[in-house]
């Protein structure tokens, strides 16, 4: 549970042109997050969270050609795991819930994949050069004024602009990937 | 945990080429748009005056309007059939030749003397129209059905409804060849009543037939 957004479609696309230890550690990745989403969500007791993994798994290889080149690997990889979880739930009779009804509800909202996101974006932070990083996280995150932000770091306020914009600029980047996805 | 699984899986991993998706719905369209035109062909068969209709842009119309329901509701499948694949924007392209084809009803309708306008909505065949549409739609439909459950739509109803579009455009194709009604608001209302029943047809069955 390592690699980045960027790293994993780097996998992916390796793996949909025949590269099999690409999918492979691909794979690994995956059940790894999956172990994770799935655990959250069904009762600890029993294989079942093991089984679903597995299912998905499966659906994944079986299903990878409906994998769009020029999107994201999580967020694919979330809706079979989700779709999977769901259908487990109708086919077991789970209450009233008739979870097709509403599966837009099911498309957002998913922690799973905030957490990556989190990840994500923690190292691309970490990868960026202090300074820049510093005044990015102080104007950005933090909403602090640039006057004062410029003040403490001793430089005019038109410099901390330019060195935030870079870092966000870099950061972006970074998050998109060297493959250039939308 | 389950190395033996990722063993197997990567073992059996050959290329895959893109654009597989597109290409396999347009094999369920094209396969079952071929049925319905032979069906139509050798029960209802081809208008008697195909030749001279064709003369005609109303003619040309028609197979253009069923035709491009058909094409925007495959490209917006196209998305609806990838696990978590969205389609607004490709959807809202679909009022396109709705929006034009009603544009061209009313014009007739506004131009025509008030006592015509009447039967130029209701043509000779509006009661028998939309349900040759539906029929007609049926076996692009299985074809796209067959397509969708290769694939992985996650949100079954909406990709019913948009596969039963495409295959309700496609029915109407063929349909056209036997339909000789030349009006715009028959096309408008018969026609689109035809294509939404089928799409209606696939937001009902679709838990059933889409499920992988």
């Amino acid at each position: 549970m390592s690699l980045t957004e960027p790293e994993l479609k780097a996998l992916m696309l390796r793996s949909l042109d025949g590269d099999a230890a690409a999918y492979r550690r691909l794979l690994a990745e995956l059940r790894d997050r999956l172990a994770l989403y799935f655990a959250r969500r069904v009762p600890p007791d029993g294989a079942l969270a093991e089984d679903l993994v597995q299912e998905t798994l499966m659906a994944i290889h079986a299903k990878r050609a409906t994998f769009d080149r020029t999107q994201l690997v999580t967020p694919w990889a979330y809706a079979i795991a989700r779709y999977k979880l769901i259908d487990h739930l109708r086919r077991t009779g789970r209450g009233r819930f008739r979870p097709f009804e509403h599966d837009d509800e099911f498309a957002v909202d998913d922690e799973s994949e905030a957490a990556d996101a989190r990840r994500d974006i923690e190292q691309g932070l970490a990868a960026l050069p202090e300074r820049g990083r510093e005044l990015l996280i102080a104007v950005k995150l933090n909403q602090e004024p640039v006057a004062d932000v410029a003040r403490r770091a001793g430089m005019s306020e038109s410099a901390v602009k330019v060195a935030v914009h870079r870092s966000f600029l870099r950061l972006a980047a970074r998050l998109r990937g060297s493959g250039g996805s939308t | 945990m389950s190395d033996d699984l990722l063993d197997r899986l990567s073992a059996s991993l050959h290329p895959t080429p893109a654009g597989l998706v597109l290409r396999r719905l347009l094999i369920g369209l094209a396969a079952g748009g071929a049925v319905s035109l032979a069906l139509i062909a050798v029960t209802l068969g081809p208008r008697p005056d195909f030749s001279p209709a064709a003369a005609q842009p109303m003619f040309w119309v028609k197979f253009a309007y069923a035709l491009a329901i058909a094409v925007v509701a495959l490209w917006a499948g196209e998305r609806l059939a990838r696990p978590g694949g969205r389609a607004r924007g490709r959807l809202t392209w679909l009022a396109a030749p709705l929006l034009i084809v009603v544009a061209l009803a009313l014009w007739r309708l506004v131009e025509a003397p008030p006592g015509a306008r009447m039967s130029l909505v209701m043509g000779h065949s509006a009661r028998l129209c939309p349900w040759y549409v539906l029929a007609a739609s049926l076996a692009p439909f299985a074809g796209l059905v067959w397509a969708a459950r290769g694939l992985a739509p996650t949100r079954l109803r909406l990709t019913g409804l948009v596969l039963g579009l495409a295959a309700g455009g496609m029915g109407a194709f063929a349909y056209a060849m036997h339909c000789d009604e030349m009006a715009a608001p028959f096309l408008g209302a018969w026609y689109s009543l035809g294509i939404a029943g089928a799409g209606l047809v696939g937001w009902l069955t679709a838990p059933r037939l889409l499920r992988w």
